[in-house]
């Protein structure tokens, strides 16, 4: 099915699968999708996770230290999709886990799971002639990230590459919150709507209420990673899916956060 | 560009885009350097066609640097080995004591050409540290070096080098808390500081056109050694042997010897403490955990578990422990035009010494792991056979390490 945003912003939630374990990772993401995420973004956990800034490394190092498995992310998209049939899910992960896996194997394996999309951190378009060609022929929509950095014809490469929505990163710069929205996002968010008609969600420091809010004036979504992860490795044990849930209607109802 | 022209697969890499080494290669990375990583390309080819670039370059390696190196027939270990005659490439004599400088230099050439004034580099050994901390002092340029702290912790004297040189060395806590976590960590400064920062990567590792240009700034080990060889025996060698870490020094010491199918070209991988994975870097062993994956940018062989988790490696020294491998390698590994062994701690250990006493030269503890290839091989090759060693670094940052394993202090140290 097509990713819908059914409020503008709609609201992507990033969770690191595997952390604190996976039967919470279940809980937390059915809290986000009850309290009005509009798609969940599974993290499948990976040693070297260089684009991530130390609160997601903590928590990819724990999730992997558990023994965490791509297999086991995709037992757990399953089980979501089963619960809530409307909501959007995407498979986020490093490229190594897949390749190890085999792409077409996962592809197949990620269809059968419900999964909506998938986001590969370290593939750019240029590397992406076999995976489009394997994300087309299962149904699946790849997500790909856009960069400040990323010139008018990159982005137009990478919208034309994306399904589903477009992934604009509001910073150069790993993730991890910030206490101001980059001044340069709404730039590349203009820039990405000029060769798509695609829905364009900003990511990467966006942590409060007032972010998501601020987002909505100029892109249709917005991505909380870090700061939810954040929350949960600082949250007693028991308690993940309950704070989750609240942070996430924090996030929707404007309030601060 | 458009979806239609994007033909470049991830399982079965095609050797027709940038960087390829046969299926391995290509560009890995967040879309953020991707930007940046284009610049260089650009920057690069053009300092590569421009005659001024090579002129600065060739000045400064002579006059500055030390090149070229000396090919020393090694004869005591010759007679002492009993089998072929081994000379050695001398990159242990370049200054700052390996040759990492070749490509630090080159590579500081060409960030100065791009006007980025700020620096960073991840380091091992501390090697690729000091010699771009000493390139970034000769040029003025801001100098922040990564290396993981289990790595600050064994190679201490080359951290004081660092500092002496002006740099900023950045402990790395995270994962085993060596080289590939530096490089992670090197990726997220790149990452954030893109804009005015230029990343001197130390191996022939990570995403194009670094592969290509620092096997490109370290070709001129083989092409100077080509030309000595031919200077002392009329001939080619039978055999080169070097250590493969990333494998900079070693696709430095192969590459003009490449079309020469006559001559065997041999890395040397750490064995490490043991065969299980963890225990070693010998990433093209028979069942030692190493297969083809992403890591760092590039599609390569990679120490992974089952789950293509990274898995931790051992080495004593700094310099080989690396779950991954440069790219030509692995091509060079799959085509059978070079194969790929390894030595243990204890042999490399036992290899120092065996240079130390023989030839008065001390090797580092990674150049020590084609020292012990050559300690198993030279004695199985005739007489009239050639085996060339690269000797890619000096000791001396491994005294420590040396006196505690080979019980060197005190009184009472062994004769």
């Amino acid at each position: 099915m097509p990713i819908r945003f059914n409020k503008r912003p709609g609201l992507v939630i990033y969770l690191t699968a595997g952390d604190p374990d996976l039967a919470t990772t279940r809980e937390m993401a059915l809290a986000a999708i009850d309290n009005g995420a509009d798609v969940i973004e599974l993290g499948v956990p990976f040693s070297d996770p260089l684009a991530d800034g130390p609160v997601i490394q903590r928590a990819s190092e724990r999730a992997v230290a558990r023994g965490t498995r791509l297999s086991d992310v995709l037992t757990i998209c399953k089980e979501l999709r089963a619960a809530r049939p409307a909501a959007g899910i995407i498979l986020f992960s490093y490229l190594n886990p897949v390749v190890r896996f085999g792409l077409p194997a996962f592809a197949k394996a990620a269809k059968e799971a419900g999964a909506d999309g998938v986001l590969l951190t370290d593939m750019i378009v240029e590397e992406a002639g076999e995976y489009l060609q394997v994300m087309r022929e299962h149904d699946l929509m790849p997500v790909f990230l856009a960069a400040p950095t990323s010139p008018d014809e990159r982005l137009k490469a990478i919208a034309e590459a994306s399904r589903g929505f477009v992934y604009a990163i509001s910073r150069v710069g790993i993730t991890g919150t910030q206490t101001e929205l980059a001044s340069d996002a709404q730039g590349l968010v203009e820039r990405i709507k000029q060769f798509t008609t695609l829905p364009v969600a900003l990511g990467f420091g966006v942590s409060t209420a007032a972010h998501v809010k601020a987002v909505g004036d100029f892109a249709d979504a917005a991505v909380v990673g870090s700061a939810i992860v954040g929350l949960i490795e600082k949250t007693a044990a028991g308690e993940e899916a309950k704070a989750v849930g609240e942070f996430v209607a924090a996030l929707r109802g404007g309030n601060a956060a | 560009m458009s979806v239609s022209q994007l033909t470049s697969p991830v399982t079965v890499p095609t050797s027709s885009t940038p960087g390829r080494f046969g299926v391995y290669g290509g560009r890995y990375v967040p879309e953020t350097l991707m930007a940046a990583l284009l610049e260089l390309d650009a920057a690069y080819a053009e300092a590569q066609a421009d005659p001024a670039f090579h002129v600065e370059l060739d000045g400064l390696l002579k006059d500055y640097v030390g090149r070229p190196t000396p090919l020393y027939f090694a004869k005591r270990l010759t007679e002492t080995l009993g089998g072929a005659k081994i000379y050695l490439k001398r990159e242990d004599l370049l200054h700052t004591g390996a040759h990492k400088i070749n490509n630090a230099l080159g590579q500081a050439l060409l960030a100065r050409r791009m006007g980025k004034q700020r620096i960073i580099a991840e380091t091992g050994a501390g090697q690729h540290g000091v010699a771009t901390a000493t390139v970034c002092a000769l040029f003025g340029l801001e100098c922040v070096v990564y290396m993981g702290e289990e790595d600050m912790r064994r190679q201490e004297l080359n951290v004081f080098r660092m500092r002496l040189l002006g740099a900023e060395v950045r402990g790395v806590a995270s994962g085993s808390a060596t080289l590939k976590d530096a490089i992670n960590e090197a990726m997220r400064d790149w990452v954030t500081n893109v804009r005015n920062t230029f990343y001197i990567l130390g191996s022939a590792l990570g995403s194009h056109p670094y592969p290509t240009m620092v096997r490109d700034f370290h070709r001129v080990i083989s092409i100077e050694s080509k030309r000595q060889i031919l200077a002392h025996e009329g001939r080619l060698p039978d055999a080169i042997v070097a250590c493969v870490g990333g494998g900079s020094n070693a696709i430095g010491a192969f590459y003009e010897y490449i079309p020469d199918t006559n001559v065997a070209l041999i890395g040397v991988e750490a064995g490490g403490r043991g065969t299980a994975l963890g225990e070693h870097a010998a990433r093209f062993a028979k069942n030692g955990g190493g297969v083809p994956g992403v890591l760092q940018g590039t599609y390569s062989y990679v120490l992974q578990n089952d789950a293509g988790q990274v898995a931790a490696t051992h080495s004593v020294s700094a310099g080989l422990d690396y779950a991954s491998v440069g790219p030509e390698h692995a091509m060079l590994h799959d085509s059978g035009r070079a194969t790929y062994t390894s030595a243990t701690d204890e042999e490399a250990l036992n290899a120092v010494s065996v240079l130390s006493r023989t030839e008065g030269i001390i090797p580092a503890l990674e150049s020590a792991h084609a020292i012990a290839e050559a300690i198993k091989l030279a004695p199985k090759m005739g007489k009239d056979k050639i085996l060339m060693v690269n000797v890619s670094g000096r000791g001396d940052k491994d005294i420590g390490i040396m006196t505690r394993e080979m019980n060197l202090s005190g009184v009472e140290a062994k004769g």
